[in-house]
């Protein structure tokens, strides 16, 4: 990597630039472009249909551009599969939670964690010293981490048998096992008690301070307002605003399309 | 009636490596294998030509569950692309695709006519003994394949098999390559089907086509699924069930008066049939399968 594009990835971890996808003829996200630069928070707001999530899965790759070019950290990973986006540190959590329902709390974030030694099927078998303490190394990040998430005392609770509340911070958690830069968080406040949301905004804060990007999509609009550094409103599969939170949800067209000019 | 209960534990022990091999691939992993008899059947014809050809058995046995280990890999990469019912009906046109090659492809195979004489093994101990020893072999390598599906299951490996069947999706949004372990677990699953395969070809010692039917995996799934599928408990005593049931009923004929044999076969099969919607009903994590998730 020269110089120059190092200075260039410093400004703008994640580069969105004209992306479209399409379901059919229907365009889900059209011409959508957006930049995130390190340790910012970008709130997504819109309507149910705008195409918030469709973006996200574009962004992740669960579901690839049509057309357009999606960069992160200089590096064109349009085509990229998502497991390899995850790899580099660009993760993703989902509107419903997706836990691993028949593993416990502890075993999710192992999960998660990259350990591709361990995992072979020939070391179920035979496991050397060292591998047995990654695994340790490993089981006590995932402890540290549940602490940090308030989540120790379900560390050996079924995944499947939390609350709504609990299942998105598994999935916080998960995607934090991998040393994440720059995490996805689909609607994190949805089905969730106001205590749990203003806890689930402290740790993102906290994260953020130590050098972790978000993008954010989010109904609950007094959380994300609070908690966004700068924030985009799409509708109908295109950017219709953006800029700071405030003036964002000020702007005329927003109230229009967003709250149907009621509020 | 010793023999006959040594060769009743024979088929039950068969059975249980069948429903071992399709637990991993279906109780942890939820890859949808109707195709099992396929595997079961490879193994089975691949150990008798090879010990017809004087091979010496250990060698015949490996290259059973080598072969149909290996044969599980195409189907294994389809599973790729494909998911649960899609998957199935796959592996299930798979299994009579394997029956009808073997059936027409008679220059290898001897066709419709099956394998006769199949040397069987133990069998300079004598009739009796070598039943008994094949039991006894079969009962370690099954006990080894629990102890090896524990040991699995509190892996890392298994840890990430249950995760691909709970969530696939979820699992590579965390920088996770399922197909590597779906083909893996699948050509596991195979190769211990191929070995049970052997087995049998070496205690029945005479094989043909018409063994292999697809009714042969819905046995094993029933087992499976009744004992309680995903756990090393649930697939042994279901299977065990199973075949208690299966020889057990044989013998309920005598009570029954006025149902002819043929009859009895039918109502053998109703009887599983509604056993089996009875067990998901009310114990929809299978007989043995522990409490509800």
């Amino acid at each position: 990597m020269t110089a120059a594009s190092t200075t260039k990835a410093d400004m703008t971890m994640l580069k969105v630039d004209a992306v479209t996808r399409l379901f059919g003829g229907f365009k889900a996200v059209d011409d959508v472009s957006l930049q995130l630069g390190p340790q910012e928070i970008l709130g997504i707001a819109g309507t149910n249909g705008a195409g918030k999530s469709t973006l996200f899965a574009a962004i992740a790759g669960q579901q690839p551009a049509d057309a357009g070019r999606i960069t992160f950290d200089g590096q064109d990973i349009t085509r990229v599969p998502p497991y390899r986006r995850a790899r580099m540190g660009l993760v993703r959590t989902f509107q419903i939670p997706r836990e691993f329902k028949s593993l416990t709390v502890h075993e999710n974030l192992l999960a998660a964690a990259a350990n591709p030694q361990g995992e072979r099927l020939i070391h179920a078998f035979f496991q050397t010293r060292r591998l047995r303490e990654h695994e340790a190394q490993l089981a006590a990040k995932a402890d540290g981490i549940l602490q940090f998430l308030n989540l120790s005392r379900v560390r050996d609770v079924q995944a499947g048998g939390l609350s709504g509340g609990q299942k998105k911070l598994v999935e916080l958690g998960r995607v934090l096992m991998l040393d994440p830069r720059c995490i996805l968080l689909d609607e994190p406040f949805a089905g969730v008690n106001p205590v749990l949301i203003e806890e689930i905004c402290d740790r993102v804060r906290e994260l953020q301070a130590r050098g972790i990007a978000f993008i954010v999509i989010e109904h609950h609009l007094q959380a994300l307002k609070a908690l966004s550094h700068r924030m985009i409103v799409m509708d109908r599969g295109r950017i219709l605003a953006e800029g700071d939170p405030h003036t964002v949800l000020d702007d005329p067209r927003v109230q229009e399309a967003y709250m149907g000019g009621v509020v | 009636m010793i023999a006959y209960l040594c060769a009743i534990g024979v088929i039950a022990l068969i059975y249980c490596l069948l429903a071992l091999g399709l637990n991993l691939q279906f109780g942890l992993t939820r890859l949808v294998n109707f195709g099992v008899v396929a595997f079961f059947a490879v193994g089975a014809y691949t150990s008798g030509l090879l010990s017809l050809q004087g091979a010496p058995l250990v060698v015949c046995f490996i290259a059973a569950g080598v072969l149909s280990g290996l044969l599980a890999l195409p189907i294994g990469l389809l599973s790729l692309r494909l998911r649960d019912d899609y998957l199935a009906i796959v592996t299930l046109g798979f299994s009579e695709a394997v029956r009808i090659t073997i059936q027409q492809e008679s220059w290898l195979t001897n066709g419709v006519q099956g394998l006769p004489g199949l040397p069987k093994l133990f069998s300079s101990w004598g009739g009796g003994v070598s039943d008994i020893a094949i039991f006894t072999v079969l009962a370690v390598i099954v006990g080894l394949v629990c102890w090896g599906t524990v040991r699995l299951t509190r892996s890392p490996f298994g840890r990430l098999l249950k995760a691909i069947g709970d969530d696939e999706a979820a699992l590579s949004a965390l920088g996770k390559d399922p197909a590597r372990f779906k083909v893996q677990v699948f050509m596991v699953g195979a190769a211990l089907a191929g070995v049970a395969g052997a087995f049998y070809a070496h205690f029945i010692t005479f094989i043909t086509p018409e063994q292999f039917i697809p009714l042969i995996t819905f046995y094993v799934w029933m087992g499976l699924v009744m004992g309680g599928s995903g756990t090393v408990r649930g697939a042994m005593f279901g299977s065990l069930l199973l075949m208690v049931f299966l020889e057990g009923s044989r013998f309920a004929k005598d009570w029954v008066p006025g149902v002819s044999e043929v009859g009895m076969a039918s109502l053998r099969l109703a009887a599983v049939g509604l056993a089996l919607i009875l067990v998901t009903l009310y114990r929809p994590n299978g007989l043995f399968g522990g409490s509800s998730k």
